[in-house]
């Protein structure tokens, strides 16, 4: 028992030591969680093609190169939790959490539902309510649908975001004044692993406006 | 003699092990408990507001409604060392009121199946966040560009305007990886 521990240790270190080298910068510069799947690059939320759902898009493990990217997992013991708040307090009143299931190669969603504690520890709500085949790199998304209406993905994909970050530094660090122009994107031809989840918006049962925030949650 | 007593030694290790297990897998499983490493609401705001690392850290870790107390008064202290002319924003915020509403790390999304969901769209302002969003010269353009927009023309747009890939118009939105 403690030997498969410690050897499970001795190749997450190693794996930790990998990643350092192939992710030479980080994209939000969180020196606890660098080069860690709990490292979270995105946030993005927004109307789905059908207007009656929202659609939650987690971002993490950014800068991965193409050959990065066809080796990159999900791991099991990290939770992607989307925070909803409906009543303008900032705590949360549901939560949408993703968490890797390895032996069955699935992303698995939970909720929304209402959290039996708020804060930074947390345990899974309820049961899956929808899950999807993590997509392997290069290949067509698989989309799960479940009962409620919930679609997932999970896989690596571009990362959507776009930032001249180098100039940015260079203007902080007094060697540049102003932006080029054109500017060059840092995060040009690299990826992220991507969780998407499309709810439909009675299953949030809000009006007005909610307010959304994404955690990455370690396995304790 | 001595390689009998490593073998047996290292059978009923084995067996101990296998016992344990065994003894484990009898027992209700235990409730599993994630604790929090890192969390986001609007983009970049962690990396531009929060400077030493000890703070990045506690940022990722410091639920939103606990944020503002905790961080107000250090991001309004970063707002004006990278803009020491900072007065009002283009949403007529000043220091204070701007700082304070990054400080609390929370994306507002609107519900409406009208109202377009944008960081900024040019009309709609915190309804969302597009794949598409040019998030950054938003905040730029907030942090750097004065009452009416127009200041420090070299600092509020990165000159970056597009994403890299075209989104999919369908779930799951995002694009296929380079």
């Amino acid at each position: 028992m403690k030997r498969k521990k410690l050897l499970l240790t001795t190749i997450v270190a190693a794996a930790f030591v990998t990643g350092g080298i192939i992710y030479a910068a980080d994209h939000i510069d969180t020196p606890a969680v660098t080069n860690q799947p709990t490292d979270i690059t995105d946030l993005y939320v927004f109307r789905g093609s059908d207007p009656n759902n929202l659609v939650f898009v987690a971002n993490s493990q950014g800068l991965m190169s193409p050959t990065a990217s066809a080796a990159a997992k999900f791991d099991e013991n990290t939770v992607y939790e989307f925070n909803i708040d409906k009543t303008g307090d900032n705590i949360e009143d549901l939560v949408i959490q993703c968490k890797y299931n390895a032996a069955s190669n699935k992303m698995q969603v939970y909720g929304p539902v209402m959290p039996s504690a708020t804060g930074t520890k947390s345990k899974l709500e309820g049961s899956v309510m929808a899950d999807a085949t993590v997509t392997a790199y290069g290949a067509t998304p698989v989309i799960g649908t479940g009962t409620t209406g919930i679609k997932v993905f999970a896989g690596p994909r571009d990362d959507p975001f776009y930032f001249d970050l180098n100039r940015y530094k260079a203007i902080l660090a007094g060697t540049a004044t102003a932006f080029a122009n054109p500017g060059t994107d840092t995060f040009a031809g690299t990826n992220v692993m991507s969780v998407v989840v499309e709810v439909p918006k009675s299953l949030i049962g809000a009006t007005g406006s909610i307010n959304v925030w994404l955690e990455a949650k370690k396995k304790i | 003699m001595n390689t009998t007593i490593k073998l047996l030694a290292f059978v009923l290790a084995g067996s101990t092990i296998i016992a344990s297990c065994k003894k484990n897998d009898d027992m209700p499983a235990a409730t599993v408990y994630y604790e929090q490493q890192d969390q986001m609401g609007r983009p970049a705001i962690n990396t531009v507001f929060v400077t030493a690392a000890t703070d990045k850290d506690a940022f990722n870790t410091t639920p939103p409604s606990a944020m503002s107390a905790v961080f107000q008064a250090k991001f309004q202290a970063r707002l004006l060392a990278l803009n020491a002319g900072y007065t009002t924003n283009a949403l007529t915020q000043n220091a204070a009121t701007f700082t304070g509403l990054l400080a609390t790390d929370v994306l507002n999304v609107s519900t409406s199946n009208t109202t377009p969901t944008t960081f900024f769209d040019g009309t709609n302002v915190l309804t969302g966040r597009n794949l598409s969003d040019d998030v950054i010269n938003v905040e730029l353009l907030l942090i750097f560009g004065g009452p009416t927009g127009t200041s420090n023309p070299g600092l509020t747009n990165d000159n970056v305007n597009a994403n890299d890939k075209v989104f999919l118009t369908t779930f799951p939105y995002v694009a296929a990886p380079w």
